[in-house]
């Protein structure tokens, strides 16, 4: 089987736990003001690549990823593929890779069920606890996130949340208690984890002639991350 | 058993000289973490404080505090000379005080006249008198140079060869003189001579190795005298910790006051040494506390140790390096891990006393090493960008557990052998000349035997690599007879007489070929073969540079297409050099190892068809070319662990950056992953790792404000240096490397 990827990190350390292969998928149906990737959002950008053909990347990455790390599948929005990633990620944990699915849930419960059958950690990309703030700056809704949400509740799998912290939209207690409180509401959560809005990206929306809508945003301090991470916290994770 | 060695078990070690053998009789393997260490003193802060100092001035003076021009540097040519006498615990300074740099004009008098004058000195007439009737090593190499040598030295395709200056990269066993004192191996030493003189007629072989001997001997003698110009009676083993340290950092002293050698590594002591620590300890002589301060103590003394060099030297051999390599950890063949409670002191005075690049700390890194010490070399690495990794699990089934590196990679067992140290070709060079019928791009001078120059309006594959084919056995020629009149001349003219007095007497010997340019070579070549490479020739004819359309696969994204082509090219290099026998019958070996001199490499070669132009560096070491790894960090460390150790036995060097927020969110995350990535890369066979931990902007900020960052120390190619010590263009192109970071 083929799917469409845009992109392989041999040594992935930020996207689940230990040191990992990343694979990003191509397609997104969000349009996020922060997103990292815009080369990632139409269907089909990027390069198509066989199942075999990713495994024999990996399997050059054993020694590194076997013992504490994995694979995770990222975007893009992989379940925007969802054959593919069910059988990519079946794949990988038949050769013995934990898996992680690093989503934004926003294609809902529907189609993810057999993706996640082989999934063994979701990290979602909990954009923003508002419908509001979701829709103005995802284009998105949170509703089909939350039945994704309670999809993986169901099916026992382990779940981090994320949020990008974004200065003058989200880095605000109001939104930080919003954000503990929902993710709270799932049983299988294990960890809470802010990530600070950076500009790295600035580049990439000039070559692909895009308009970068944050470009006159400023990036989020470390420092910011602290006192929020701590009200998210504020209440012991189930 | 002589009453220093009181409560050590006996063995082998007490009939014959043995280091090894004391050692695993003795020590105390330790598995735990570094909770036990301590900080720095308050008495060696301030001694620290005051050397600080002293760095300082010799920073604002140009990189050199003084010079005594008059005095030739040998071991007892000095008064002793102290940092601070009243506080000190080890002592001894190369030359009477602190930072003052002596003259070694042995390698060549030219080279020291010439150090001199770029800081603002003459070397005495004294001292030109008295080398007027002396032969030195550099005029013996050029008494019998070919033409064809020089041309090869002089066009830059073998270049840095170590014809006026003391070759270095010999380990002298140090650890001999505190387990033995000198006088017993004074005796040793006499044994063998006798046994050697009995042998059959006397040939040339045996003749000089009489008279190397009647050497050792003789420079035993006056590193005794040295020691007693401290206070100090050497001649018995030492009795105490304090003393071990003392009398092997004396033994130390002696080899770096008689040898200049571009890399003097100390071996392999701390584990050695923690059988004296334990063994005081264990007698209520020493707490955690003391033990530390010496060996803080020790380590702010090889921070001082210094050589005079000339700036076109230090272009090649940045940062003022002495290369006093410290091999740590390991394992033992018996399974017991080689990690000490003193192989954490030694880790630990980059905390007490502030990061460095001296000594040269190298991990050797093995799958069995306890996890607490994986986990904190990582944080040292994290935390200072000072140590490198080496694979223990590749070397030890070669070199057994007693094995040290010298300069940055090259292993050998410690005081049983030694090696010729060669520089290196410049491979991407040797392609260049392949094309222009054995011409030098830029000269145009005749290296090679001469042919017409590559006809065709493309480069093919097949038809450059016969072109290669055909060089190859020349290159490997010259570069073969260069390094044994060399050796030769350096065995005749500047003997290591302290060093190899604590070797065996039977040494085995390795000639340490090396390469530069493999990643622009490998590149070249695939350019060659897959893409479109047109040759565009200048005005004299010659290929000059090349127009490559097309796309291509690059060393350093795990592309066996081009990984393949490098391996191969290096094999085919190393096989023509064996073709060519060794003086003294060395075994031949081979490095891809920089130091710094890829810079100057680049500048020496013109444009290549991967697309450098002319002058531009290389990367360092077996490094792929900077920013064209397109896979992240783990598929170019795959494509460098490809590289076969068994044609590379003197090492294969690679550096590796990446920032902080790329290696995981939180500090612990960052060491767990560390951790990973050595056991990852290692596990592949890979060979040598230099780890930096730091973005790309700090190097910029330290560029432009030197003094925010006055110890910025980071790995550049099997060693270490402080950055504001790199010149402009070597900075520049540390920062144009890449560094791994998030996608």
């Amino acid at each position: 089987m083929k799917g469409r990827i845009f992109g392989f990190q041999s040594l992935g350390a930020v996207d689940g736990p230990g040191l990992r292969c990343v694979i990003f998928a191509q397609g997104c149906p969000l349009r996020c003001a922060y997103c990292h990737n815009p080369e990632s959002w139409e269907a089909e950008g990027g390069a198509e690549s066989s199942i075999e053909e990713l495994l024999q990347k990996t399997e050059r990455l054993r020694p590194y990823i076997i013992k504490k790390g994995g694979v995770t599948l990222s975007g893009g929005e992989p379940l925007t593929q969802p054959a593919f990633s069910a059988a990519l990620l079946r794949a990988l944990r038949e050769r013995g890779y934990h898996t992680a699915l690093d989503t934004s849930g926003a294609l809902g419960a529907e189609r993810a069920e057999e993706t996640l059958r082989h999934t063994d950690l979701v990290i979602c990309d909990l954009k923003f606890t508002t419908e509001q703030n979701y829709l103005k700056y995802c284009g998105g809704s949170l509703s089909p996130v939350l039945s994704f949400l309670s999809l993986t509740e169901a099916m026992k799998i382990p779940l981090w949340i994320r949020q990008v912290i974004v200065p003058g939209i989200n880095d605000n207690a109001a939104d930080a208690e919003r954000l503990g409180k929902l993710a709270r509401r799932f049983a299988n959560l294990e960890k809470i984890e802010l990530l600070p809005f950076k500009k790295l990206c600035a580049a990439k929306y000039e070559k692909l002639g895009i308009d970068f809508p944050l470009k006159n945003h400023q990036e989020c301090a470390a420092e910011r991350l602290a006192p929020l991470q701590k009200i998210v916290e504020k209440e012991p994770l189930p | 058993m002589k009453e220093e060695w009181s409560a050590f078990r006996g063995g082998r070690w007490l009939e014959a000289v043995d280091v090894r053998d004391f050692i695993q009789k003795n020590y105390s393997p330790y598995e735990g973490g570094g909770e036990f260490l301590a900080p720095a003193t308050e008495r060696t802060s301030a001694l620290m404080k005051k050397l600080e100092n002293l760095c300082e001035i010799e920073r604002q003076f140009g990189g050199v505090l003084d010079i005594d021009t008059q005095t030739v540097t040998s071991l007892t040519n000095y008064r002793p000379g102290y940092l601070d006498r009243e506080r000190e615990i080890i002592v001894g300074l190369q030359t009477d005080r602190p930072l003052k740099r002596g003259v070694n004009p042995f390698g060549g008098i030219a080279m020291t006249r010439k150090a001199c004058e770029a800081y603002g000195y003459s070397l005495s007439d004294k001292v030109e008198m008295e080398f007027q009737y002396r032969t030195t090593h550099n005029d013996g190499v050029f008494r019998v140079y070919s033409d064809e040598i020089k041309r090869a030295r002089h066009c830059g395709i073998i270049t840095g060869l170590p014809d006026s200056y003391g070759r270095g990269r010999i380990i002298g066993d140090y650890r001999r003189v505190a387990l033995y004192g000198v006088d017993t191996l004074i005796e040793e030493k006499k044994k063998d001579k006798a046994r050697i003189a009995a042998s059959d007629v006397m040939l040339q072989d045996n003749i000089r190795l009489l008279e190397e001997l009647y050497q050792q001997i003789n420079f035993l003698g006056k590193l005794k005298e040295m020691a007693a110009l401290y206070g100090y009676d050497i001649s018995r083993p030492a009795a105490n910790a304090r003393e071990a340290v003392q009398w092997l950092y004396f033994a130390y002293l002696g080899a770096i006051k008689e040898q200049n050698g571009a890399a003097m590594s100390i071996g392999r002591v701390s584990t050695f040494l923690d059988i004296y620590f334990e063994r005081d300890i264990a007698r209520g002589l020493l707490g955690e506390s003391d033990a530390q301060e010496i060996m803080d103590d020790f380590v702010m003394k090889l921070r001082m140790a210094r050589h005079l060099r000339t700036p076109e030297y230090n272009e090649l051999f940045a940062g003022d390096p002495m290369w006093i390599t410290e091999a740590l950890g390991g394992m033992g063949e018996d399974g017991r891990t080689l990690v000490t409670k003193n192989s954490y002191r030694m880790l630990n005075t980059l905390y007490n006393l502030g990061p460095s690049a001296e000594p040269n700390l190298t991990v050797l890194w093995s799958q069995a090493l306890p996890e607490p010490f994986k986990r904190f070399s990582a944080k040292v690495s994290c935390d200072t960008d000072a140590i490198q990794y080496e694979s223990d699990d590749l070397m030890r089934p070669i070199y057994g557990d007693d094995y040290a590196i010298a300069c940055c990679v090259s292993a050998m067992r410690v005081g049983k052998e030694m090696q010729f140290f060669g520089a290196r070709a410049n491979l991407a060079k040797f392609l260049l000349m392949s094309l222009n019928g054995g011409r030098d791009e830029k000269s145009g001078e005749q290296m090679g035997p001469p042919r017409p120059v590559y006809d065709g309006e493309k480069l093919e594959y097949d038809k450059v690599l016969e072109l290669m084919d055909f060089y190859r056995p020349w290159l490997a020629k010259t570069y073969v007879s260069a390094m044994n009149m060399i050796h030769y001349m350096h065995d005749k003219y500047a003997y290591e007489k302290t060093q190899m007095a604590l070797h065996d007497t039977d040494v085995h010997r390795y000639m340490a070929f090396g390469a530069a340019g493999l990643s622009v070579l490998a590149d070249s070549l695939s350019a060659i073969k897959y893409a479109a490479v047109r040759p565009v020739r200048g005005e004299n004819g010659l290929i000059t540079d090349f127009v490559t359309e097309g796309g291509f696969p690059a060393f350093g994204n795990d592309d066996d297409r081009v990984d393949d082509i490098a391996r191969e090219q290096i094999e085919l290099f190393f096989n023509e050099l064996k073709k060519n026998p060794t003086y003294r019958g060395a075994e031949h070996t081979l490095s891809i190892l920089t130091i710094t001199s890829n810079v100057v490499y680049g500048k020496k070669t013109g444009s290549t068809p991967d697309g450098r132009k002319a002058g531009e560096p290389f990367a360092p070491g077996a490094n792929p070319m900077h920013n064209r790894e397109k896979n992240g960090a783990l598929a170019s460390l795959n494509s460098v662990a490809k590289l076969s150790y068994s044609a590379c036995r003197d090492g294969i060097s690679n550096t590796f950056s990446i920032i902080p927020e790329a290696l995981g969110h939180s500090d612990s995350e960052r060491l767990e992953n560390m951790v990973s990535v050595l056991d990852g890369y290692f596990a592949q066979g890979a060979h040598h790792l230099n780890v930096n931990v730091l973005n790309r902007e700090t190097l910029q900020e330290a560029m432009e404000y030197p003094e925010k960052y006055p110890n910025l120390t980071i790995r550049v190619s099997g060693y270490a240096v402080n950055f504001h010590k790199l010149s402009r263009a070597q900075q520049q192109e540390v920062i144009s490397r890449t560094f791994h970071s998030v996608m």
